[in-house]
């Protein structure tokens, strides 16, 4: 089975690389992006039978950072 | 006193740091990051600067993890003392042995230079050696010293004391301008500038120094 973690920074969270994107969208001509936000995707292969709960606390101890990160879990 | 200076796959300033508490007197044992356990005896426990585990993840997140952090984590909650610099500030904020987090630099760019700092709490036994509200010339080298803390956390480093320095001239996006925090008792002190590359005369700047000797003298006196 497989998981996917989608870590992103939290509301309020300033992004300075999401902003780096923003703008960089604008000098190429695309108006009208009013926010960039970047986060990061994580692919795990996992043994059959791995909970959700498991992963969570995958994302909990080591995936995410919940000081400024929050996650998604989707399994599949 | 003994120090102890961890060394992960990636840490470079783990001999300046291992030096500089050698010159102020302190015997320093090396421990490498797959060791479990922190040598007996250990007054004071170094998290060296450098990239550890290449910065993978997020900077200090794989290392915080690793089987000799969970000795440190234990030293500190026994009350022992912690000091991390750059990478090792980043290692201890993954720990959680200090509040905050630290993300990439706001204008994006690796900094390295010299910079002032104010010295913003002279009651720990890191900094007892400085004149408070004084400034002191501290190298910086990093990409991701972007201390995020949000104004609960910040009102509550201000009321309690906790923040150890701040910059004069903010290098990095930091919040509150801070450059070094410490833990609630002050016992762990997480910093991004380099108090090692300033310890002595050929280095340009010796104002690192009273930082090491505060240590060791407030640990053999203790």
């Amino acid at each position: 089975m497989k998981a996917r973690v989608h870590v992103m920074l939290k509301e309020g969270v300033l992004d300075p690389q999401g902003e780096a994107v923003r703008h960089a969208l604008g000098a190429l001509g695309f108006e009208g992006v009013g926010g960039v936000r970047q986060g990061k995707v994580i692919e795990l292969d996992l043994a059959d039978g791995t909970t959700e709960e498991q992963v969570t606390q995958m994302c909990e101890q080591l995936l995410a950072n919940t000081v400024i990160e929050k996650y998604e879990i989707e399994l599949n | 006193m003994k120090a102890a200076v961890i060394t992960f796959p990636g840490s470079n300033c783990d001999r300046d740091l291992a030096v500089a508490f050698e010159n102020a007197g302190a015997e320093v044992v090396r421990v490498w990051h797959k060791d479990s356990e922190l040598p007996s005896g250990i007054d004071v426990v170094g998290i060296p600067g450098g990239f550890s585990f290449g910065d993978y993840l997020r900077c200090g997140a794989i290392a915080a993890n690793s089987p000799i952090c969970r000795g440190v984590v234990e030293h500190a909650n026994r009350g022992g003392y912690v000091l991390g610099i750059c990478n090792g500030f980043q290692v201890l904020t993954e720990t959680r042995l200090v509040p905050g987090a630290l993300i990439r630099n706001m204008n994006l760019k690796f900094v390295c230079k010299t910079v002032g700092l104010k010295v913003e709490q002279t009651d720990s036994i890191f900094t007892g050696g400085y004149v408070a509200g004084s400034e002191i010339q501290i190298p910086i080298a990093h990409h991701d010293g972007n201390y995020r803390a949000d104004d609960a956390l910040l009102e509550r480093l201000k009321g309690e004391g906790q923040i150890a320095f701040t910059y004069a001239e903010n290098p990095n996006g930091s919040a509150g301008d801070i450059a070094g925090v410490f833990s609630d008792n002050r016992r762990v002190l997480g910093m991004m500038p380099h108090p090692e590359r300033a310890a002595e005369v050929v280095h340009g700047s010796t104002d690192g120094q009273a930082l090491f000797r505060a240590l060791v003298d407030g640990l053999v006196s203790a």
